[in-house]
């Protein structure tokens, strides 16, 4: 006689046996240079919490991952940091995130000057209906960045290099951005958030659409903007997190569970949650 | 999962009862597919029904029958003072000229019953026609010139075969006199069928040999001018409102509700409303255009509102994300990209919005556009009428004639929907953009 039990009811749920979510992080959220900082975040989506009390640094020039299972509030905390959430009515944010000493949430701050300060870029590859010239010009041409066509035409150009693309598409800048390759409109994307010189570059699982090549370039090129530009990045991909990024965080159940170097997270993690999860126990 | 003894089947069992339910599957899809083919069947059949009969009614409609006189255009008799106006050429005895030629072709008929058979022949409106043509050549005076006059209503409608020379003559509208006459003048070859010009450049008129459909037509290009420039910025800013911008809350809902109710509203209650707001309340003229188009406006306000939030609807949210991501505002975000994205659908609802305003009768007939007006509308205050509503007015007259000019109009209006909806379907190929 068989018994039918699913896996899945194993899964994502926090009872596994004395793995608590502890109620305070562990390892070190704060860092000495921040660009970002986040102090008791919450976030409500209607009745239901999404994130618990979350408080983390974010370090200038450096790669932050933020890791964890399904569900953990990885994505609605990044959504925070250039306040994306505001689109979504019933999303209520409280606890306050400072980018230059600065809270973010406060009335007195233009959403529109913080996005063009904090870029972001999605799961989905989302260029605009429009050329490839006119996907990198919207920017710098709505935040009034370039004085005249001959400078908008050499910040077009810069982005797209920056991000890799200028060989592949420079002979067809009029062609529809939605006309090219999956990692190709990707990388379009990333050379659209730089277009407008943000300061730091919040990316949504970016590879999670691509391939394994278009994965490699993708990475190649946060390995490089890294030097300019702060990167928050959310991956599912535990390789990618340990390959990209200088710290990871990693989420669980809307908490913070535990954050630190990369290098340290991977081989000597502090709680047991986040060894079951990159060991690939569940998630 | 209640049921923990449960026996698996075998692979052998599984096989056969998916083969039993294969084929029943089958059956069930072929019967709903040959339900389906029925279907469009039955209604390509009625819609090639109705097309026929249109044609068959209404391409005769659009031509008539007329009759070549040769006048003489004497100066003295048609502009005694001299001066060629339009003031001057009124003293003119146009009448006795054609009058002249017509006895002339038939070969001078005496007696006071022949002559009276013989003006019945031509239209009434043949004075006018030859005043006209004097007025557009002038350096004709003193010459001879043919030129077409239309025959009466009774005498076209004999032509067609309508009225037949079996039927007693007290019984019929013509007489055995007039008969003769008409036999004669087809022998010499002066009856001619061709292409109505009355139809499309004359205007209201009780003779149905004259009656056009210019002023009509006319009416409802500039009815459906005052209709598109407030409907749609209204209905789109609405859809646009009511999508990005206002809060969920009871009384957008409420809001809501009642425009997807007034788009089941009869559309003779818009007239009546019309009436008491427009005409009654505010004190404007019945008749005009003007308070046609903001009735019909109305009207299809509900169509654009929603066909234009569906099309804002379907606009991928990634765009919208992508826009907000590189900072742009929520105005910024909506102008120029939700709003280019959404622009076909909106249009599409526009022009179907459009054509049923282009149909409508029933609230016109309530502000009073089924007046009875010769002249050309010249501008929206000026009193006139819309196609539907003159082909209602036709098909409403006694004369056989206006049965073939109803159809005929009938015929205008339809090519007037297809070139819309042609224009609406070109205009949506090209603005289309996939993403």
């Amino acid at each position: 006689m068989e018994t039918i039990v699913s896996d899945s009811m194993v899964q994502n749920t926090n009872q596994v046996e004395g793995r608590a979510v502890p109620e305070k992080t562990l390892g070190e959220i704060q860092v000495d240079n921040p660009r970002m900082s986040a102090r008791n975040v919450n976030v409500f989506y209607g009745e239901k919490q999404a994130i618990d009390n979350i408080s983390l640094d974010i370090g200038m020039s450096q790669v932050i991952s933020f890791i964890g299972p399904s569900g953990c509030g990885k994505s609605t905390f990044l959504r925070c940091l250039n306040r994306m959430n505001d689109t979504i009515d019933i999303c209520k944010v409280d606890g306050e995130i400072k980018i230059d000493h600065q809270n973010i949430y406060d009335p007195a701050i233009d959403v529109v000057s913080l996005r063009a300060r904090v870029g972001m870029v999605f799961q989905k590859p989302n260029p605009f209906p429009k050329s490839i010239f006119d996907n990198i010009a919207y920017g710098p041409r709505i935040h009034g960045l370039a004085a005249s066509k001959v400078e908008l035409d050499q910040i077009v150009e810069s982005s797209l290099q920056r991000a890799g693309l200028w060989e592949e598409v420079k002979d067809r800048l009029d062609q529809p951005g939605t006309g090219l390759s999956g990692g190709q409109q990707q990388r379009l994307c990333i050379a659209r958030a730089i277009a407008v010189s943000p300061e730091v570059i919040l990316m949504d699982e970016p590879c999670s659409a691509l391939d394994p090549i278009a994965t490699a370039k993708v990475e190649e090129l946060i390995h490089e903007l890294r030097e300019q530009y702060t990167i928050v990045i959310v991956t599912h991909s535990m390789q990618q997190a340990a390959r990209i990024s200088d710290r990871t965080a990693y989420f669980h159940l809307g908490k913070l569970v535990e954050v630190g170097d990369t290098k340290q997270v991977f081989t000597n993690p502090k709680h047991e949650l986040t060894q079951d999860y990159i060991t690939g126990r569940f998630g | 999962m209640t049921d923990r003894t449960y026996q698996r089947l075998d692979p052998q069992q599984a096989a056969e009862r998916v083969k039993a339910s294969i084929n029943l599957r089958k059956r069930k899809e072929t019967r709903f597919l040959w339900l389906g083919k029925t279907a469009v069947a039955i209604a390509l059949g009625f819609l090639v029904l109705l097309f026929a009969g249109i044609l068959s009614k209404g391409i005769p409609g659009l031509f008539q029958y007329y009759v070549t006189l040769d006048v003489r255009l004497d100066a003295r008799q048609l502009d005694p003072s001299g001066q060629m106006t339009v003031e001057s050429l009124a003293g003119g005895d146009f009448d006795g000229a054609i009058l002249t030629s017509l006895y002339e072709a038939l070969g001078n008929p005496e007696g006071r019953k022949e002559k009276r058979e013989a003006r019945r022949l031509i239209s009434s409106g043949s004075s006018q026609r030859l005043m006209n043509y004097v007025l557009d050549n002038p350096e004709q005076l003193e010459s001879m010139v043919s030129i077409q006059f239309a025959v009466d209503d009774d005498v076209d409608t004999f032509l067609r075969g309508l009225i037949s020379r079996e039927t007693p003559e007290a019984d019929r509208r013509i007489s055995d006199q007039l008969i003769g006459y008409i036999d004669a003048l087809e022998a010499e070859g002066r009856i001619s069928y061709e292409i109505s010009d009355y139809l499309f450049f004359g205007s209201a008129s009780r003779d149905a040999e004259m009656a056009g459909i210019r002023g009509a037509l006319v009416g409802s290009i500039l009815t459906l001018l005052v209709c598109i420039v407030i409907a749609f910025p209204l209905g789109v800013a609405t859809a646009v409102y009511l999508e990005e911008m206002a809060p969920k809350n009871r009384l957008t809902e409420i809001i809501e509700i009642n425009i997807n109710n007034l788009a089941a509203v009869p559309s003779v209650v818009f007239g009546i409303m019309g009436l008491a707001i427009f005409i009654v309340a505010f004190g404007m003229p019945r008749s005009i255009p003007l308070v046609g188009g903001i009735v019909l406006a109305l009207m299809t306000l509900p169509t654009i509102i929603i066909s234009s939030r569906a099309a804002i609807r379907a606009v991928p949210p990634s765009i919208r994300d992508a826009a907000l991501g590189v900072g742009a505002s929520k105005m910024q975000t909506i102008m120029h990209h939700v709003l280019p994205l959404a622009m076909p659908g909106m249009l599409t609802g526009t022009i179907i919005g459009m054509a049923q305003a282009l149909g409508e009768t029933a609230p016109l007939l309530m502000i009073g556009m089924v007046a009875f007006i010769v002249d050309v509308p010249a501008g929206v205050t000026d009193p006139g009428t819309v196609l539907p509503v003159q082909i209602f007015m036709w098909a409403d007259f006694a004369e056989r004639m206006f049965v073939q000019k109803t159809s005929a109009a009938i015929i205008v209006l339809l090519a007037f929907l297809i070139s819309m909806n042609a224009a609406a379907i070109l205009l949506r190929k090209k603005l289309e953009r996939r993403w």
